[in-house]
């Protein structure tokens, strides 16, 4: 069984109350940060410990860290990215919901690291029961000492506020999230200037995961370098995955990034197999924005090497034939799911929350949304495939923010991998009304180029 | 109904804008919202968004603008109960477009359309950070998951029988 660090007290009965998450052991980060340590050092363990950031892009968070700029007399911002919209993301939830001081306990630390004595998160709109949650635990933590003025007698003030926003996935982005906390539409800034320069109110601001700042609580606790010893070359520590699709158990699981994909979805103490003893067929392995994978390329490396649980594997082979880990929403689709319809949802849900700014993104989604609909309802034409291609080309990298690739990339890996589905919905529109194309090779072995 | 705000209310928006910088009080108005939609009848008119407005110093259009960017925020009368129900892939691929279908036939109504009792409306929306608890809906500030047909029957009686003993 794999090592756990965010959820090993998950479960405990009562964790979400003050009381008990004390007795556990909680809180011990803030104690040993602000009684022995200097911010300095705080950042030190943290770029020690190669965490990596966990929303989805994977920057070093001790890097970022140290960015932050510190002009004299200009208050500098910590913002928690609660947003959690990536289909197939549901881990933060499930920190805050099961073991909400954990993520005030890594904020206290990472405030008092970056000099923050206002501390937002900002939380989607629709987790409303969850900025409950969050809002007690910050009261209790206040009532013991752990938030307000002189923190522990260390001279460190620091305020937390749970800001709602109101649907809209793009306000995940950091800088549409900025925009939002600015009680404004969520349009993303042009970069530079960077938050770390001038982010809320023109501050300097670092804006973080959910589980990015849950993490900073082992690595102080323990030290960075405990932490880096855990994992595999620059996929340190634990990630929280969120499962869901076709699975017999889908949930949360919270790896050490040293297990294969196989056994993350076969194994029964993670997924459980493919529900209904069906086979697989695809899975997206890091949320909706990254490329989808056929069966054989998802288990096996191009090279026809296991494929693991990490960054740098899942990544194997680029764009051709990997993937990424992105925010790690594992959705897998066993062999009666329709991947041009699964798309179709895709190119709609970033149709639907793209904010506007740029034309390739506003206009590029609305058009392949249109047309995979038309392929998907037995209207495709056969030059369909091939723009759908040019249109997320043009897409891609043309933007403000990053909403426009991530609009592109699954459409572009659908089509790289499952052309053949899409040509048989486009020549028997009628069957594909029916029926669906069903496995067909996509869980074949893959013929391994011999190496010299 | 009038459009003003009770005085715990104020004291509770004067809280919130104390939350950020000074003068920037515009930062509160996505949390003002929410509780102007739930006071004052689940939408916002332009009354009530002017009023917003006023209560936080702002330029109406500055309200208005936000207001129809964020997508729980109503531009138009919605049902006593909305039936948020996800239809993103990951709910799709367990069953969430059955859920949908059923529930426009025992309503009859489309979705995004509302009952003529003003009672239930269905509003399909993409993902709402429950994938794994598929297939799932918003009801007001609460979800529902693992929806089966049974389940959803039960949710309508449910909502019928409190406003029953409500009323
Ligand atoms: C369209 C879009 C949506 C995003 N949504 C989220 C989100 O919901 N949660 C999140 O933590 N990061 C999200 N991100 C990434 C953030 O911009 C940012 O990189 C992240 O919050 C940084 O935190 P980390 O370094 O701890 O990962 C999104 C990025 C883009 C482009
Ligand atoms: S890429 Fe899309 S979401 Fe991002 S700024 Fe441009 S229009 Fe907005
Ligand atoms: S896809 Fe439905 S909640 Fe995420």
């Amino acid at each position: 069984m794999g090592r756990k660090l965010l959820l090993e007290k998950a479960h405990v009965e009562g964790i979400r109350t003050y009381e008990v998450y004390r007795r556990e052991g909680g809180y011990r980060s803030v104690e040993k940060a602000l009684k022995s340590m200097t911010p300095e050092q705080v950042v030190e363990e943290v770029k020690k410990s190669g965490l990596r950031g966990r929303g989805g892009a994977g920057f070093p968070a001790g890097m970022k860290w140290s960015f932050i700029a510190k002009p004299e007399g200009v208050p500098r911002h910590l913002v928690c990215n609660a947003d959690e919209s990536e289909p197939g993301t549901f881990k933060d939830r499930y920190l805050m919901e099961f073991i909400p001081h954990l993520l005030i306990e890594g904020l206290i630390v990472s405030s008092f690291a970056l000099g923050s004595n206002a501390t937002y998160v900002y939380i989607r709109g629709e987790y409303a029961w969850i900025a409950g949650i969050l809002e007690k635990a910050i009261d209790e933590a206040k009532h013991n000492g752990f938030l307000g003025k002189n923190i522990l007698g260390s001279g460190f003030d620091c305020e937390i506020y749970i800001h709602r926003g109101a649907g809209a996935y793009i306000c995940g982005e950091e800088t549409a999230l900025i925009e939002s906390l600015e009680g404004k539409r969520g349009n993303p800034r042009i970069k530079p200037p960077f938050p770390a320069i001038k982010g809320a109110w023109g501050r300097p601001t670092v804006v973080n995961n959910v589980e990015t700042l849950c993490a900073v609580v082992p690595i102080i606790n323990d030290g960075g370098e405990e932490y880096a010893r855990i994992g595999v070359g620059k996929s340190t520590g634990t990630k929280l995955l969120s499962a869901c699709g076709n699975i017999n158990k889908p949930g949360i699981y919270e790896i050490d990034m040293t297990i294969s994909v196989e056994e993350f979805i076969y194994s029964d103490e993670y997924c459980g197999g493919i529900a209904d003893g069906k086979r697989l067929k695809a899975c997206i392995p890091g949320g909706s924005s990254v490329p989808i994978l056929p069966a054989n390329l998802l288990l096996k490396t191009a090279k026809g090497e296991t494929r693991y649980m990490n960054y740098e594997s899942l990544a194997d082979g680029g764009f051709a034939t990997g993937s990424m880990m992105g925010s790690g929403g594992f959705i897998v689709l066993d062999e009666d799911q329709c991947v041009v319809r699964h798309t179709m949802t895709l190119a709609r849900f970033y149709h639907h929350e793209s904010c506007g700014q740029c034309s390739p993104c506003r206009e590029g989604t609305g058009w392949m949304e249109k047309i995979l609909k038309n392929i998907e309802y037995g209207k495709g034409k056969p030059s369909d495939i091939d723009l759908l291609w040019d249109i997320q080309r043009k897409i891609e990298g043309n933007t403000i923010c990053p909403l426009g690739d991530a609009a592109a990339w699954p459409v572009a890996a659908a089509i790289r991998h499952f052309r053949d589905e899409f040509e048989w919905h486009i020549t028997n529109p009628v069957a594909a009304q029916q029926r669906n194309f069903g496995l067909a090779h996509y869980a074949d072995p893959l013929e391994v180029a011999a190496t010299a | 109904m009038s459009t003003q705000f009770s005085e715990e209310k104020l004291n509770k928006i004067k809280e919130i804008v104390t939350h950020y910088p000074e003068g920037e009080q515009k930062s509160a108005l996505l949390p003002v919202l929410h509780l102007a939609q739930q006071e004052f009848g689940g939408w916002l008119d332009v009354p009530v968004m002017d009023y917003v407005a006023s209560l936080l110093s702002l330029e109406p259009i500055e309200v208005y603008e936000v207001a129809t960017f964020y997508s729980m925020y109503n531009m138009k009368p919605v049902g006593k109960f909305m039936f948020e129900v996800c239809q993103t892939g990951p709910c799709m691929l367990r069953g969430s477009d059955d859920i949908i279908a059923y529930i426009e036939q025992k309503l009859s109504i489309k979705a995004g359309e509302t009952t003529n009792d003003g009672m239930f409306t269905l509003k399909p929306v993409e993902c709402l950070g429950a994938c794994g608890y598929a297939p799932m809906m918003q009801l007001g500030n609460y979800y529902r998951e693992h929806l089966t047909k049974e389940k959803v029957d039960q949710i309508i009686d449910e909502c019928r029988t409190s406003v029953a003993i409500n009323n």
